[in-house]
C-alpha cells in the first residue's frame, strides 16, 4: 500500500506550550505568597481576597489543573500524533479544548478569590464552573479518542493508555465528587453529607492526584523518556503490568486520607490494604522509567533533559514510597494535620511533576521551534537551582511536621499536655518556614530560567505549525482476534474495548467502596441530640466556606488521648450529618474546631475576629515581634451580613436530606435576626464593647453569624 | 473508643464479606493479567517498545 502524506498539528502543542509557561509562573507566585504569609502574616493584611483561606486553593488549583494540566496536554498532543501516525481527530475540537480549559482557569482565578468555593479540596470551583469542566473534558476525551480510531499506526503504545485512563478516571470522580445543589448562581451544597462527603471527596483528591498527577505524568514518562535516551522502554512487558495494576488499585486507596476519622473502620482498612499494595506497581513503573537509561547514564551528565527527567523519576519514587508508609496508622497518626503532607505532595509537585514537565519542555523546544535550544547552560542552571530548591522546600517540612506532631502529643508526668497552648507547637517550626519560603523561591528562579530560555529559543526558531510527515494507512483487518494474536495485542487494537475495560477497572473499586455507605443509611450512625443548623449558623457556615478556614483548621478529633485532652470529646459520625459539605479539613495550620462551642465566650471570639493577636499572642523570636498567623478578619465587622437567600438555602439543603419544615424555613429571616440580637446582647456584657462598638448595628453584620455558628459547633454532643 | 463504629458496622448484614470480596477480585484479575503478560512473545515486545522511535 502507498504512503499517505499528512501533516502534524504542532500549533496546538505550542499553544499548550506557552500556557504551561505561564500558569506554571502564576501558580508558582501564588505559592509563594502563601508561603510569605507564615513569614510575614500582615503583609497583605485586610485585603479579603487575598487573604490564606482564599489563596491557598488558588495556589493548589492553579499548579494542578492550570500547570500541569497543561504540561499533560503538551505531551498528549504531541506524542498522540506521533504515536499513531495521524493528525489529531478534530482542529476545531482542539482549540475548543485549548481555550475553554484556559477560560475555566481564568474563572478559576477569579471566582476563587472571591471566596466562591464549594471548599472540597481540588474541587473547589462552584458548579457553573464545574459543568464548564465536564463539558470540556468530553471535548477533549473525544478528540482522543477520534484520533485513535483514525490512526495509521495498528498498535496503541503504553503512553497512550495512560492517556485514556486519566480521561475516563478523571471524567468519573468529577462528576460523582461535584454532585452538588445550586441555590444560586455561584453557591451550591453537596448532596453528600458528613462522613459520605468525606469518603467521596477523598476517593476524589486521593485519585485526582493518582489519575490527573501521575498517570498523565506516566504517560509522558512512557513516551518522551525514550525520545531523549534515544532507546526504548527497559522493559514493556513491565509497562503493562505497571499500567494495570496501577489504575486497579490507586482507585481503592482514597480511604487511607480518613485514618482514624470517624469513617468506618473496614472502609480505612481497605484504604490502607490497597495503599500499601501500591508499592509495587509504582515501583515497578519508577525502575522502568530509570533504566530506560541504562547504558546512556554517561550522557545524563551533558543533557540538562535527562537529568530533569532522572530527578523527576526518582521523586516519583520516594513519593510513592512515602504513599503506603503514610497510609500505615500509626505512620499515618503522627503526620495527619502536619506539614509532612505538605512536603510529600510537593516531593510530587515539585521533584515528580515539574521535573518531568521541565524536560519534556527543553526537548519538545528544540522539535517545535526548529532549533537547537537557546542555551543548554542555562537548562543545566535551572536544573541545579531547582533541585536546591526542592531540598530547601520538603527537608525542613519534614522535620517541622514531625516535630510539631511530637510537641502535640507530649505530656507531663501528671497527664496535663506539655504545650497545651498550639501557638507554642507553630512558635517552634518557625525557622523551617523561613527555609521552605528559600526553598520555593529557589525552585521559583529555576522556572522563570526555563520561560526565559524557551522564550528565546522560540525568537531564534522558525515555526512549522503543520508538520509533514507520511505513513502507510492502515489495511482494514477483522475485529475478531487474528491467528496467532496475543490476547493482548488484540485488545490494544481495539479501541473502544479497551477503554470500557480500563472503565471497568476503575469503576469495580470505587464502586465496592460506595455501595454499603451510600445504600446503608444505618451506616452512619445517628445521634438523636445532632439538630440542623439555625438560619444563622448556616449563614456562618457559609462565610467559615467562603473564608476557607478549612485550610487551616480541621474540624475532626482523632480518638487520641492527646487530641481528647486538648480539644475534647473524639468526633462522632453521626455528628456530621447535616454537615453540606463536611468541613473535615486536612491541616491544622491553627487548633481544630469541632469542639469549639461554648469553648469560649463570643466576646472572646468577637475580639479575636478584629485581630487575632487581642487573644492569642503568637511569639516570633526570629523577627523578635508577637504575631499570629490569622488575618485580621476586619470586614466581618465591616460587611453586612447577606440573609437574602436564606429561604432558598434551606431548601437547597432539605432537598438534599435536611429536614427543615416548612414553618422553619418560612420564618427563617426572623429567627436569624433574633438569634442576632441575642448574641449581639451577649457581647453587651462587655463594658469595653458597648463603648468602642456599641453603636455600630453589630447584630447586623457577617461577625455575628459567624460567632453563631463557632459557638454551635460540637455542642450537640456536648449539651447532653 | 471505636465501639461507636463498631456497633453500627455490625448492622450491615455481611459487611465483612465487601473488603474480602473486593480482595478476591482485585487478586483474580492481577493474576490473569500477570499470566497474559508471561505468556507473549519477546519479539512482539521488541516491535511494540520501539513504537515511540519510529518518527
Amino acid at each position: 500500500m502507498e504512503k499517505e502524506q499528512f501533516y502534524y498539528d504542532n500549533k496546538i502543542v505550542k499553544l499548550f506550550l506557552w500556557a504551561t509557561v505561564l500558569w506554571g509562573i502564576i501558580g508558582m507566585t501564588v505559592g509563594l505568597m502563601v508561603a510569605f504569609l507564615f513569614l510575614f502574616p500582615n503583609y497583605m493584611e485586610g485585603i479579603s481576597w487575598l487573604s490564606f483561606g482564599r489563596l491557598r486553593p488558588l495556589h493548589t488549583n492553579a499548579v494542578i489543573f492550570a500547570f500541569v494540566g497543561n504540561g499533560f496536554f503538551v505531551g498528549m498532543y504531541y506524542s498522540m500524533q506521533r504515536l499513531l501516525k495521524t493528525r489529531m481527530f478534530s482542529d476545531t475540537l482542539s482549540r475548543i479544548h485549548f481555550w475553554g480549559w484556559q477560560l475555566i482557569i481564568v474563572a478559576a482565578a477569579i471566582t476563587l478569590p472571591l471566596g466562591l468555593t464549594s471548599s472540597k479540596e481540588y474541587a473547589e470551583l462552584e458548579w457553573p464552573i464545574d459543568i464548564a469542566i465536564t463539558l470540556i473534558w468530553v471535548v477533549m476525551g473525544i478528540n482522543m479518542i477520534g484520533t485513535m480510531i483514525k490512526r495509521r499506526q495498528r498498535h496503541i503504545y503504553v503512553a497512550i493508555w495512560f492517556y485514556i485512563a486519566t480521561f475516563i478516571t478523571i471524567a468519573v470522580l468529577h462528576i460523582f465528587n461535584n454532585l452538588e445543589m445550586p441555590v444560586s448562581a455561584f453557591k451550591s451544597y453537596s448532596v453528600y453529607a458528613g462522613v459520605q462527603d468525606a469518603l467521596i471527596q477523598w476517593w476524589y483528591g486521593h485519585n485526582a492526584v493518582a489519575f490527573f498527577l501521575t498517570t498523565p505524568m506516566l504517560g509522558l514518562m512512557y513516551y518522551f523518556v525514550p525520545k531523549a535516551a534515544n532507546r526504548p522502554v527497559y522493559s514493556y512487558r513491565l509497562s503493562i503490568i505497571h499500567f494495570w495494576s496501577l489504575i486497579f488499585i490507586y482507585i481503592w486507596a482514597g480511604p487511607h486520607h480518613l485514618l482514624y476519622t470517624a469513617l468506618p473502620s473496614w472502609a480505612q482498612n481497605l484504604g490502607t490494604v490497597f495503599s500499601i499494595m501500591l508499592i509495587f506497581p509504582s515501583w515497578g513503573g519508577m525502575i522502568n522509567g530509570l533504566l530506560t537509561l541504562r547504558g546512556a547514564w554517561d550522557k545524563v551528565r551533558e543533557s540538562a533533559i535527562l537529568k530533569f527527567f532522572v530527578v523527576a523519576i526518582t521523586g516519583y519514587g520516594m513519593a510513592t514510597f512515602e504513599g503506603p508508609m503514610l497510609s500505615f496508622k500509626n505512620v499515618n497518626a503522627i503526620a495527619h494535620y502536619t506539614d509532612w503532607i505538605v512536603a510529600h505532595v510537593h516531593v510530587g509537585a515539585l521533584a515528580w511533576n515539574g521535573f518531568i514537565i521541565a524536560g519534556m519542555l527543553y526537548w519538545l523546544a528544540e522539535k517545535i521551534f526548529k532549533t537547537k535550544l537557546y542555551s543548554e547552560k542555562l537548562a543545566n542552571t535551572h536544573f541545579w537551582i531547582g533541585t536546591i530548591g526542592i531540598l530547601f522546600y520538603t527537608i525542613p517540612l519534614y522535620i517541622a511536621g514531625f516535630q510539631q506532631a511530637l510537641m502535640w502529643k507530649e505530656f507531663n508526668p501528671d497527664g496535663t499536655l506539655v504545650y497545651g497552648n498550639f501557638l507554642e507547637t507553630v512558635t517552634a517550626i518557625l525557622p523551617m518556614y523561613w527555609m521552605r519560603a528559600l526553598g520555593g523561591t529557589l525552585y521559583f528562579t529555576g522556572f522563570c530560567i526555563l520561560a526565559y530560555n524557551l522564550v528565546m529559543t522560540a525568537k531564534q526558531g522558525s515555526e512549522v505549525e503543520d508538520e509533514l510527515a507520511e505513513a502507510i494507512p492502515l489495511k482494514p483487518i477483522s475485529s475478531k482476534r487474528i491467528a496467532g494474536e496475543h490476547w493482548h495485542s488484540w485488545l490494544e487494537r481495539r479501541t473502544i474495548l479497551f477503554t470500557v475495560l480500563t472503565t471497568v477497572a476503575i469503576l469495580i473499586g470505587g464502586l465496592v467502596e460506595f455501595v454499603p455507605l451510600l445504600l446503608v443509611k444505618s451506616n452512619i450512625p445517628t445521634i438523636s441530640s445532632v439538630k440542623p443548623y439555625t438560619p444563622l449558623e448556616l449563614e456562618g457556615r457559609d462565610i467559615y466556606i467562603r473564608e476557607g478556614c478549612n485550610n487551616c483548621h480541621s474540624q475532626m478529633i482523632r480518638p487520641f488521648r492527646s487530641e481528647v485532652e486538648r480539644y475534647g470529646e473524639y468526633s462522632k459520625g453521626g455528628e456530621y450529618v447535616y454537615d453540606h459539605p463536611f468541613l473535615w479539613g486536612s491541616r491544622r495550620t491553627g487548633p481544630d474546631l469541632h469542639r469549639i462551642g461554648k469553648k469560649y465566650n463570643s466576646n472572646w471570639h468577637f475580639n479575636h475576629f478584629i485581630d487575632p493577636m487581642n487573644t492569642s499572642p503568637m511569639e516570633d523570636k526570629i523577627l523578635g515581634t508577637t504575631r499570629n498567623f490569622m488575618p485580621k478578619y476586619t470586614w466581618f465587622i465591616s460587611n453586612d451580613l447577606d440573609y437574602s437567600n436564606i429561604k432558598g438555602k434551606m431548601e437547597g439543603l432539605r432537598a438534599v436530606g435536611v429536614p427543615y419544615t416548612n414553618a422553619e424555613i418560612q420564618y427563617a429571616p426572623y429567627a436569624v435576626e433574633e438569634q442576632a440580637k441575642e448574641i449581639e446582647n451577649e457581647l453587651r456584657q462587655d463594658p469595653e464593647y458597648v463603648t468602642n462598638y456599641g453603636n455600630s448595628q453589630i447584630e447586623k453584620k457577617e461577625v455575628i453569624a459567624v460567632i453563631a455558628y463557632l459557638q454551635r459547633l460540637g455542642t450537640d454532643i456536648k449539651n447532653k | 473508643m471505636l465501639k461507636f463504629i463498631k456497633h453500627n458496622l455490625e448492622s450491615i448484614d455481611g459487611v465483612s464479606i465487601y473488603p474480602i470480596i473486593s480482595l478476591v477480585l482485585f487478586f483474580i484479575v492481577f493474576v490473569t493479567m500477570l499470566i497474559i503478560v508471561f505468556r507473549m512473545k519477546k519479539s512482539k515486545f521488541k516491535e511494540l517498545e520501539n513504537l515511540p522511535l519510529e518518527d
